[in-house]
């Protein structure tokens, strides 16, 4: 059986930077999570700048909080940024369960729900360009108009193929063999002479995923080192190279 | 001018910077925060030989700026696009004077880019004014998520954003930079939106829109006065040269060899080895998706594009035409959306 610690830390795995599209805990985000006998559970977050989206800062932040709530024996969670530019204004609004608004009064968007699923939405488009690119470089005689008809059940059994059906899911789109691989996020397939700008947009899409994705890792580990994230213990693996993230001057 | 083998470049780095970040010029932690994200930018992304000390990077100063770019770095001319940062610096980030007092000392090395804030309103108009005639201003450096007071960024499509605009068209400061930055909106996009309403004013977008290259790629395509700053992508050629393919890649598809502009970003890092590494780079071939970027393109994006954006002369034999449109712009993507 799990301990509380490792229920705690498990609880957080269920929290997504919504741009990276990966668990807070795989970011090494996680600087520490501190359980008492008695429930109490205190978080501290980090990111890899001061100067990262502080929306998506206050989203993770709550989201985490959130989580720990949920689990039946938490009694009083603490969730803290450190090191952010917003780090006073975040943490007294998870302090006072302000919620977004409450946070950051005037600049506030109307929802963040809309920033979510905008995200989502990103994700799939990624994943959707994996696969069918990965199909192109394996066949160079494939045309790219021929990619509209691609069904999920004539994707290879592998971790791009997995990682597009959970994206799949997470929009309400279909997963069936005979599904098309190449819609948009209402499941709307696309008409041959339009799939390569399509499939072009999708792909600018996915490299700034990836991009933003080695690049917020990299720099985590530049900005705080080897320090070992009290949470796991460990170190974090390090990221095969890395860079750009919200941030940029 | 670099020359490999028999192939000369004319460089133009067109994005530079003198600041100050030093502690005594440090008004709260912001500024510390500030300059120690790009030194974390600086660490993260150069070479080993090339990483500089922190105390270094705090400031620079005219000599050793001249050393890096002219005297070690090929550059034949470079451009400041100074950040003003008043909220968080005591004299600001880029040091005006001291930049203008070098580009004045060397005016065939060096272009002076000043910067406005739409949020001064009329006086900051009059100002800009001041500036413009004072400095010869031929463009300007926008940094959209300033502070200023209770306001933590602007929008360029803001009725006095547009009013700075219409002063640009008028004192004849076409060029436009614009840098995406640290903002609570993070799908601000507004950067690219407004070219539509000046087409006589270029818009450069720094970081070619990264990390939001799509929005940035599809809006560009569609206008024909908005160009790519390589600012920031360019390091990826070390760290990540796949990914650095990628973008490349993608902005030749997407606007064409005439609108992307090198820089160095100095002094987030230094141009010798930047241009040493792209004049050697190619685009992998197992990135079948993409075409080989030529010597003729290379030589461009170094140097061409912005030397005729700003009118900065060029050897004859050095010189090269423009290519056609690219296949989806501008405005040719117009016809094929919602296709």
């Amino acid at each position: 059986m799990m301990g509380r610690h490792e229920l705690a830390y498990t609880a957080l795995g269920a929290v997504m930077d919504p741009e990276l599209d990966e668990p807070i805990t795989a970011l090494g985000f996680v600087r520490s999570l501190t359980v008492s006998p008695g429930g109490n559970v205190k978080v501290h977050l980090r990111l890899p700048t001061s100067f990262c989206s502080p929306n998506f800062a206050y989203l993770m932040a709550s989201d985490a909080k959130d989580v720990l709530k949920q689990l039946d024996w938490t009694r009083k969670v603490t969730v803290e940024l450190d090191d952010h530019h917003d780090s006073p204004i975040i943490n007294a609004g998870l302090a006072a369960d302000a919620g977004y608004r409450g946070t950051f009064g005037h600049e506030a968007e109307d929802s963040l729900d809309e920033l979510r699923e905008t995200f989502r939405r990103k994700a799939h488009t990624a994943a959707m360009e994996r696969c069918l690119t990965a199909l192109l470089r394996a066949d160079r005689d494939r045309s790219e108009s021929s990619l509209g008809d691609v069904t999920l059940g004539d994707l290879p059994d592998d971790g791009f193929t997995s990682a597009l059906m959970k994206r799949r899911e997470a929009l309400g789109l279909p997963t069936a063999a005979d599904a098309l691989v190449m819609v948009d996020h209402v499941g709307q397939g696309y008409p041959p002479d339009a799939v390569p700008l399509a499939l072009r947009r999708a792909r600018s899409t996915r490299i700034s995923i990836d991009g933003n994705a080695h690049f917020c890792r990299g720099l985590l580990r530049t900005r705080y080192g080897t320090e070992a994230s009290e949470a796991t213990g460990e170190l974090h693996e390090p990221a095969a190279f890395i860079p750009l993230s919200v941030l940029t001057h | 001018m670099y020359q490999k083998n028999d192939t000369r470049y004319f460089i133009v780095d067109a994005h530079i910077a003198l600041w100050d970040a030093r502690p005594e010029n440090q008004r709260n932690i912001h500024a510390k925060q500030f300059i120690d994200c790009f030194y974390d930018y600086h660490r993260n992304l150069s070479p080993e030989s090339e990483v500089w000390t922190y105390e270094e990077y705090l400031y620079q100063g005219g000599d050793r700026l001249m050393k890096d770019l002219f005297d070690d770095g090929y550059v034949d001319h470079a451009i400041f696009q100074p950040a003003y940062l008043g909220e968080f610096y005591y004299k600001g980030f880029g040091q005006t004077d001291e930049a203008f007092e070098l580009a004045s000392k060397h005016p065939d090395k060096l272009t002076y880019n000043h910067n406005f804030d739409p949020r001064n309103g009329e006086a900051g108009l009059d100002q800009f004014r001041e500036d413009a005639k004072k400095f010869g201003l031929k463009g300007v450096k926008l940094y959209t998520a300033e502070w200023h007071g209770e306001s933590r960024g602007w929008r360029l499509d803001d009725p006095w954003a547009y009013r700075y605009f219409e002063a640009c068209r008028e004192l004849g400061v076409r060029n436009i930079h614009i840098h995406k930055g640290p903002t609570i909106r993070p799908l601000d996009r507004d950067a690219f939106d407004v070219a539509t309403d000046f087409t006589d004013l270029n818009f450069v977008v720094e970081h070619c829109g990264l990390p939001r290259l799509e929005d940035f790629c599809w809006i560009a395509t569609q206008e024909p006065n908005v160009h790519a700053g390589l600012a920031v992508a360019m390091p990826f050629i070390h760290t990540r040269p796949r990914y650095f393919a990628q973008i490349m890649g993608e902005l030749l598809y997407w606007i064409g060899e005439d609108r992307i502009q090198f820089s160095s970003d100095y002094a987030l890092w230094t141009p010798r080895w930047l241009i040493e590494s792209f004049v050697d780079f190619q685009i992998p071939e197992d990135l079948g998706e993409y075409a080989p970027i030529t010597t003729d393109q290379k030589k461009k994006i170094l140097g061409l594009n912005a030397a005729k954006m700003y009118d900065i002369p060029v050897p004859a034999d050095l010189q090269l035409p423009a290519a056609g449109e690219t296949a989806v712009g501008p405005r040719g993507a117009d016809n094929l959306v919602g296709a």
